[in-house]
């Protein structure tokens, strides 16, 4: 069974987000970018899925500018077989990703595809769901635990109340949230393989599909900040505020 | 515009994001209400008494039992012949489910927004709250979640909405709900909690977590939340996180204990209206934007303050 796991470059998940001064959006220029945290959990969980024998090779997709080269030799350092670059110069929105995936789908065939549950930068998501819809498939999305049983996947979801366990008919979806793995750091002998693995450039066009974006974003700014407020010096003062607030008797 | 919302309920009863999204949907247009579920009468009686309802529409069927998505999102897509908008709060089951019904009607779908500029255009927080984006929508139809702690919640008595039978979509066949492991508490729900307790990795242990936080809750009468550093430590389940991948809360009184502040779990309280930090480092970045602090070791800040209040 193939897997595929989409990947996507974002601003490192430790960098300040700065919003740039004329308001069109934040400024990713000399800022360090990484492949989005959740995006590491997929390409981490199907190489268990290989090491254990239930996924026999595993494809990395990344659509975005030529940069993205630099997330899917990542990918590739981490233990995915080959990789897919949709190039693109401006952001492509979760629909036309998720119709780019599945003319991917088409070709490659995969028996599941594995992605982040939102990139953090634009906290959208949506586009695992998105992919399950126009394919037709099942979705597990925000999966904490993910078990293939022939032709069943369980996946164990991060819900509000608590947990929640579906069972999925596959081909499948599956997003992934925080607890599913502790993806594993590429080792430099595998980076350096990684520099080695097939690594094929698209477009849009060549899957025929129409990128156009249906929002516009009209202006980006900074949310109202607070204002820090005032220590109190021990328990009886804090208490006391409480009290003025209507919290204690 | 005729607009379409999904009614987030337990079975029994309309949760409280189901309100903050009615109130988002009204500014749009009118609203009408789906209730998908099995044996879901009372929450549709109870739905259409919500203030601006026009009408229910009621999916009473063994096949949305679980709301699994790939059969509420069929049901939705053939109800949207009739409406311009699905409007869904951004619950587990609204994520889980918009977008699948927004690439079925070839829509971009508007997460998560926090303001109705006009008909077409919303705000919205991008990098985990650190910038806001205000967007336009050039689809005829619209599919939008919202933050349920950006709008004021409808009332929920004074509405007396006709209710109506819907569904018919049956089971899509592609999925099938296996078990839920539902936190059982006797505490107000965090999303809707007026005060919340919020413990961090200050705590040490699962132990010292339940010892020192709880009592002070229960006290209080508040939720109990937590910051992603102390779930990922397993001192508190999942469902207790706050933060940018956890819960977004925005209570009247939340009190920080032993968290620093890190970006991550700012972005999912920093909208509260009175934020109380314990902390005892006093540069932590909880400071910042807390309105009361105290500096000093939580281990004998909490029994005092527990025994006090």
């Amino acid at each position: 069974m193939k897997v595929l796991v989409p990947v996507k470059r974002v601003l490192d998940y430790n960098v300040k987000p700065r919003v740039k001064s004329d308001g069109t959006g934040v400024d990713l220029a000399n800022v360090k970018m990484s492949m989005n945290p959740f995006d590491e959990i997929a390409v981490e969980e199907a190489i268990r899925l290989k090491e254990k024998g239930a996924a026999t090779e595993i494809i990395a997709v990344s659509i975005g500018e030529q940069k993205s080269q630099e997330t899917l030799r990542t990918a590739l350092a981490m233990g995915a077989d080959r990789a897919i670059l949709v190039v693109a110069d401006f952001s492509i929105e979760p629909l036309a990703v998720a119709k780019l995936l599945k003319a991917i789908v088409d070709e490659e065939q995969p028996g599941l595809v594995i992605l982040g549950k939102q990139a953090i930068d634009d906290d959208s998501n949506q586009t695992g769901q998105m992919l399950a819809a126009l394919l037709g498939w099942s979705q597990g999305t925000f999966a904490s635990k993910v078990e293939i049983n022939g032709d069943q996947v369980a996946v164990t979801r991060e819900v509000d109340g608590g947990l929640e366990t579906v069972s999925l008919k596959m081909p499948a979806i599956v997003t992934t949230d925080l607890r599913l793995n502790e993806p594993r750091y590429a080792t430099l002998p595998n980076i350096m393989k990684a520099k080695s693995k097939p690594l094929a450039q698209k477009t849009p066009a060549d899957y025929g599909v129409d990128v156009t974006p249906r929002l516009t974003t009209v202006k980006v700014v900074e949310p109202a900040k607070r204002q820090a407020g005032v220590k109190v010096a021990d328990v009886d003062a804090l208490v006391a505020k409480l009290k003025e607030m209507g919290v204690a008797a | 515009m005729k607009t379409l919302v999904l009614v987030e309920h337990d079975g029994q009863a309309v949760k409280d994001a189901t309100l903050a999204t009615v109130t988002a949907a009204g500014q749009l247009g009118d609203v009408e209400l789906l209730v998908a579920g099995q044996g879901v009468g009372a929450v549709a009686d109870a739905a259409a008494k919500i203030a601006g309802v026009s009408k229910v529409l009621v999916a009473d069927d063994a096949a949305y039992a679980n709301l699994l998505a790939e059969n509420v999102a069929k049901l939705v897509v053939a109800l949207m012949g009739d409406h311009d908008a699905f409007v869904a709060p951004a619950t587990s089951n609204g994520k889980n489910i918009a977008p699948r019904v927004a690439a079925l009607l070839d829509v971009m779908q508007i997460s998560d927004i926090m303001s109705v500029e006009s008909a077409d255009t919303f705000t919205r927080p991008i990098y985990a709250g650190n910038a806001i984006a205000t967007v336009t929508s050039a689809d005829a139809k619209k599919v939008i979640t919202v933050r349920g702690t950006a709008f004021a919640k409808a009332a929920r008595e004074g509405g007396s909405g006709s209710i109506e039978a819907a569904g018919g979509q049956g089971d899509a066949g592609l999925s099938s709900f296996v078990s839920a492991e539902v936190s059982k508490s006797e505490r107000p729900e965090l999303t809707s909690a007026k005060i919340i307790v919020s413990g961090g990795r200050a705590l040490g242990s699962e132990e010292k977590f339940h010892e020192f936080i709880d009592p002070l809750a229960d006290k209080l009468g508040a939720a109990v939340g937590a910051s992603r550093a102390a779930v990922d430590a397993g001192y508190a389940p999942n469902d207790y996180q706050v933060g940018q991948t956890g819960k977004i809360v925005a209570p009247e009184i939340y009190i920080a204990i032993g968290i620093s502040g890190a970006i991550q779990h700012l972005a999912g309280m920093k909208d509260s209206k009175t934020i109380i930090a314990i902390n005892k480092d006093e540069e932590a970045p909880i400071f910042q934007v807390a309105d009361l602090g105290l500096v000093g070791d939580l281990f004998k800040i909490l029994p005092e303050l527990t025994s006090k209040l």
